[in-house]
């Protein structure tokens, strides 16, 4: 924890993330190329749904993703809220244009998926719709945080909104599969291993991979930005009062 | 206890001051579902498949609209501080008024919806379980819609605002109402349903009024 609390200083932030910021980008780019020179190339075709079957490389990776940049959403709200540390805060308002983007990604190649399987580019199947509602959430609380002139204010009635929606998004995953579901069941993660062949799982994973540490890299430079737009406004109201 | 019961008249009385507020949200509640009418055809046998979704969508809206006033003008006219600074827990305060304000909107909705199902041909065997669902679901509407109320205070277009945040929220409400009246049709029996339902309202009773008072510190500070 106290390490943790050392990280916090925005001053050691600025530092250390300058330094680490190149070599996500070099990780990033050798995943997405070997990531998708399995994915397009090397990977077989599926038996039922051919060539189709690749926009998973991308549609799954991206459902994991919208789902992980929520989680951290709450977690950095929580952290903002409860020990006030300011880069808890920019972390989490860097990363709900990121989130909101992998979520509407998700959505656009499900639908692309769904045009050539299901015979329509939407259906009211239960993990599209909940997917949307999550986009919904995303964009309540990018709203939410731009309504105010303050932006101190702003930022904490949007934590507390991040974490109530994260109370509520199990709540509302349960309650849309029971209204409805198409979907086929998750193959990856299960009981007794994943079922997904390995010539597939291999990209899979380094997709996700590659993903993952898009959003680390884009994070950095992110949360570096909004840092440095908070000192230039902090010196303009300095120079606004002489 | 002598202090949440002040609150609780004051809230009172200042809603049967203002009663046409509540008689407004029951108009829309009513105009809004008679919109379905016009805009799907007045062919019985839709109108009662659709009705118990469309009246409950009808109050979902309804109640997001009184939303605002729940907050709104204690904020502008300065009585929220007083409340807040106030010797009572402020999670008490605000369930008090969230109660009022179920008992001047949510419960007028409930007692107008039976003319809603006449009209929208809902047939009659799923009426009592329409009204455990609204009787269930609407103190659901008031308790999360009190959190995005404090959270909008101050906030620009707070309305439309309100409408963003809290309606995805309230998805599961809707699905487990609108099931339980379709489970009774299908001879499956609504208690599923309505268990489900109850559990929602007993875990946004425990939580929510926590996350509305925090919002509503944030908000005078």
């Amino acid at each position: 924890m106290k390490m943790l609390h050392q990280f916090a200083n925005p001053t050691r932030f600025l530092r250390l993330s300058t330094r680490v910021e190149p070599w996500a980008l070099v990780v990033t780019v050798v995943c997405f190329a070997l990531g998708l020179y399995y994915a397009l190339f090397s990977s077989p075709v599926d038996y039922q749904q051919g060539h189709t079957v690749r926009i998973m490389y991308i549609h799954v990776p991206a459902a994991w993703m919208a789902l992980f940049c929520y989680t951290a959403m709450a977690v950095s709200a929580a952290v903002a809220l409860i020990w006030k540390h300011a880069l808890a805060d920019v972390a989490a308002k860097s990363t709900a244009p990121i989130g909101a983007v992998f979520t509407l990604l998700a959505l656009v190649t499900g639908s692309l998926w769904g045009k050539p399987m299901w015979g329509t580019w939407w259906v009211w199947d239960a993990r599209l719709t909940s997917m949307l509602v999550l986009f919904f959430l995303y964009l309540g609380y990018m709203a939410l945080r731009d309504a105010f002139d303050d932006p101190a204010r702003g930022a904490r009635a949007s934590s507390i909104l991040v974490i109530v929606g994260f109370v509520n998004v199990p709540i509302i995953k349960f309650s849309v599969d029971w209204w409805n579901t198409l979907h086929q069941p998750s193959s990856v993660f299960r009981m007794g291993g994943p079922k997904i062949h390995p010539d597939m799982l291999v990209p899979l994973l380094l997709m996700a991979a590659a993903f993952q540490f898009y959003y680390f890299w884009l994070l950095l430079v992110r949360m570096r930005r909004e840092l440095m737009a908070q000192r230039l406004r902090a010196l303009r109201h300095r120079q606004a009062e002489h | 206890m002598k202090g949440l019961m002040a609150i609780f008249r004051r809230e009172l009385r200042l809603a049967m001051r203002q009663s046409t507020d509540s008689a407004m949200v029951v108009a829309f509640f009513i105009i809004a579902v008679v919109l379905f009418a016009f805009g799907v055809g007045p062919e019985p046998n839709m109108l009662a498949k659709i009705g118990p979704g469309v009246i409950w969508v009808a109050a979902l809206l309804a109640a997001m609209l009184s939303m605002d006033r729940l907050f709104q003008s204690d904020h502008d006219d300065g009585t929220l501080e007083l409340l807040v600074l106030a010797p009572v827990a402020l999670e008490l305060t605000v369930c008090v008024k969230i109660l009022v304000h179920w008992l001047t909107t949510g419960l007028p909705l409930i007692i107008a919806a039976p003319l809603l199902f006449v009209m929208m041909n809902v047939p009659t065997e799923i009426w009592p379980v329409m009204l455990y669902t609204l009787l269930l679901g609407t103190p659901v509407l008031s308790l999360i819609g009190s959190v995005g109320a404090a959270l909008v205070l101050g906030a620009r277009r707070g309305g439309v605002l309100l409408s963003l945040l809290v309606l995805p929220l309230l998805i599961p409400v809707l699905i487990f109402a609108v099931g339980a009246g379709d489970a009774v049709l299908f001879g499956q029996g609504a208690k599923a349903n309505l268990l489900l339902l109850g559990g929602m309202f007993l875990a946004s009773l425990a939580l929510a009024p926590w996350a509305t008072a925090q919002a509503l510190r944030e908000a005078v500070a």
